[in-house]
């Protein structure tokens, strides 16, 4: 209790000191979680995808689209449940900034991604309709957009005007399902080519593949390729997950360095709380003689120091992890949505920051207990600071 | 009478880098049960280090120390850790309180390691600060008290946990006349009134007149003579 007490009134001793020390801490906390959440956010994609979806493109690049021959000869490969397709439509709404994901799909684009979660009586109007369209609760809640409302595109892969009517809104089912895209029916956008631009007619973007058995995946994206070899159109299939990560791979050395950041600033405030904890074991040397020769023991130095260590240290993460949710909340509105479509402070991150808040606790009070243990009291009158 | 200190030609000395700096020359002292004595001697003639010695808070490179029965020089940290605390009180020159613990804070610290309750703990601190004339300071941080304020604070501590010895290296030397009067009044008292034996380094011709014995030390060596120049005034 006294001892408690005591710690107490020791950290209060240099209220500036300890009080800079506790901000840095918090600094730091702040610093750890935002960085390790824009980590989390960038490789969501990758986490997100399902193992058990291939994605099939042309296999130079996936800006060059594919017959919509190909889905018939897929859906003939043993082991694939299901072939849906995705055509990149672009294009601008109101202005160029309104960026969200606007894709043209196969009707069956809801069964091949289950966690696009589209209200069955919505589902229902959207697919007897040409020109409707469904929109992820963000963007919808962005532009208010209400059912029934009229979007209109001007098109620029896709050239014209092009009207939608919002026919469903779908709920992300998982936090890190990205609920920023607008979904509608390839149809609709194929039946005007044919029209108007006759050589783009039948084109597809990329095929989903949905398998049976996300073991199989290597060898049924080996037969989808080799189906398509030697055609004009050959074509590249991966699972979804090596998809996203190719995508990620051009951000990694980004991503590597904000690891590596995030873990430095540990290091950096372990320094600072160690300095202050030296600083104030020094300045204190004759009271640790005073301590020993009343009859106090090592057990007792150590839990003097190390508890105030410790008090420092949660306090600052205490402080920074408070703090850190309405800044990262903050930083989430100033990003725009669709850039990192879930931006959240992952349970880890947590459970990260706290322990490395505790850690450093320890490690900063290493070299002062050391230093109290081995010095004798006699030595320790003597000393002059 | 019996003997509460006893020191066997006991040597002390320290290292700096290889060199040896030898402090205390085979030395024998014994010192009766109830005794004050004043050590005096010039600066760095070893009294302080022959006090420590004593005090259980150094240890000889030569020799033996029976302090209040036991054969410290043979304990190990934590036993001679719990015979300080058990047999000596210390008293230093600057005080040496913890500043940021009030009178009564300071006082109870080697109450903390007896297995006293709460209660009883407040009342021996009590007590024993009504003794050194603080009743009314209790509750004081260190540098809200005068210096003398600040030693009877560090008497009070020294003796709340009544040792049967009492060390003092200096208690005067840092406080003006009157204070060391009081001070020194105040030591008197606890080796008549509470039978303590006390041990007083000093500087001071006047304030070692307060003791009942003087004893010299001189580079290292306690010269002869005993003096008992206040049994006069004992009689
Ligand atoms: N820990 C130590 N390491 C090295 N030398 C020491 C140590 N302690 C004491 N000495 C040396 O031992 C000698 C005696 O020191 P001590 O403190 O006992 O003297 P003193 O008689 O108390 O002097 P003063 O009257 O100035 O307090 C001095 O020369 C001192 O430098
Ligand atoms: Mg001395």
């Amino acid at each position: 209790m006294r001892i408690l007490k005591l710690i107490y009134k020791n950290t209060l001793r240099h209220k500036l000191r300890s009080s800079l020390t506790i901000l840095g801490i918090a600094i730091a906390v702040i610093a750890f979680g935002l960085l390790r959440t824009v980590v989390t956010a960038w490789s969501v994609g990758v986490e997100a995808a399902a193992a058990d979806r291939l994605i099939t493109r042309h296999s130079v690049s996936f800006i060059f689209p594919l017959p919509y021959s190909y889905k018939e000869k897929i859906e003939r490969i043993p082991g694939v449940a299901e072939v849906s397709f995705s055509n990149w439509f672009g294009g601008v709404y109101k202005d160029k900034n309104n960026f969200f994901a606007r894709m043209a799909v196969a009707d069956n684009i809801f069964d091949a991604y289950p966690e696009y979660e589209v209200p069955k009586d919505q589902l229902d109007v959207y697919n007897k309709e040409r020109n409707s369209c469904v929109v992820g609760k963000d963007i919808a809640s962005k532009y208010n957009f209400k059912l029934g409302d009229i979007i209109t595109m001007e098109g620029d892969i896709y050239p014209g005007q092009w009207d939608f009517v919002v026919r469903g809104i779908y709920q992300p089912k998982y936090k890190t399902t990205d609920g920023t895209q607008m979904f509608f029916h390839w149809e609709y956008l194929n039946e005007r080519m044919t029209k108007e631009m006759p050589g783009r007619a039948n084109d597809v973007g990329w095929y989903i593949i949905k398998i049976k058995d996300p073991s199989q995946s290597a060898t049924i994206s080996e037969k989808v390729d080799a189906l398509f070899k030697n055609s004009t159109a050959e074509t590249k299939t991966e699972t979804e997950r090596a998809f996203n990560q190719g995508f990620l791979a051009s951000t990694g050395a980004i991503i590597t360095a904000m690891n590596v950041m995030s873990f430095m600033i540990i290091g950096i405030i372990m320094l600072v709380l160690g300095n202050t904890m030296i600083m104030a074991s020094r300045e204190r040397t004759r009271e640790y003689a005073v301590f020993k020769t009343l009859g106090f023991s090592g057990k007792h130095m150590i839990g003097l120091i190390l508890g105030e260590s410790m008090f420092i240290a949660c306090l600052g993460s205490f402080a920074g992890l408070l703090l850190v949710f309405p800044i990262v909340g903050s930083f989430e509105k100033f990003i725009p949505k669709t850039f990192f479509p879930v931006f959240y402070i992952e349970p880890i991150t947590l459970i990260l920051a706290v322990s490395a808040a505790l850690f450093i606790g320890i490690a900063a009070s290493i070299f002062p207990i050391q230093r109290v243990l081995n010095t004798k009291i006699v030595e320790g009158f003597r000393f002059v600071g | 009478m019996s003997e509460i200190i006893e020191v066997q030609n006991v040597s002390k000395s320290y290292w700096r880098d290889s060199l040896e700096i030898s402090v205390l020359h085979n030395i024998s002292l014994k010192v009766n049960e109830g005794e004050f004595l004043a050590l005096m001697g010039p600066s760095g003639s070893g009294k302080t280090t022959l006090l420590n010695l004593i005090a259980g808070i150094d240890r000889p490179t030569k020799g033996k120390l029976i302090v209040a029965g036991t054969d410290i020089a043979a304990l190990g940290e934590s036993a001679l850790a719990k015979w300080r605390a058990a047999s000596v009180g210390f008293v230093f020159q600057f005080y040496n309180l913890i500043p940021v613990l009030t009178a009564f804070e300071n006082v109870e610290l080697p109450l903390l390691l007896t297995k006293l309750s709460k209660a009883e703990r407040r009342k021996h601190v009590e007590d024993t600060l009504e003794i050194v004339g603080l009743g009314d300071r209790i509750h004081h941080y260190p540098k809200q008290l005068s210096g003398g304020q600040e030693q009877r604070v560090a008497i009070a501590r020294a003796i709340v946990t009544d040792p049967v010895l009492l060390v003092a290296d200096e208690p005067t030397g840092d406080l003006d006349r009157a204070s060391a009067e009081e001070i020194l009044t105040l030591m008197e008292r606890l080796n008549k009134e509470f039978k303590k034996t006390i041990m007083m380094v000093t500087h001071d011709p006047h304030a070692a007149q307060r003791a009942r014995i003087i004893r010299h030390l001189e580079k290292g060596d306690l010269t002869e003579g005993v003096e008992y120049e206040n049994i006069k005034a004992n009689i």
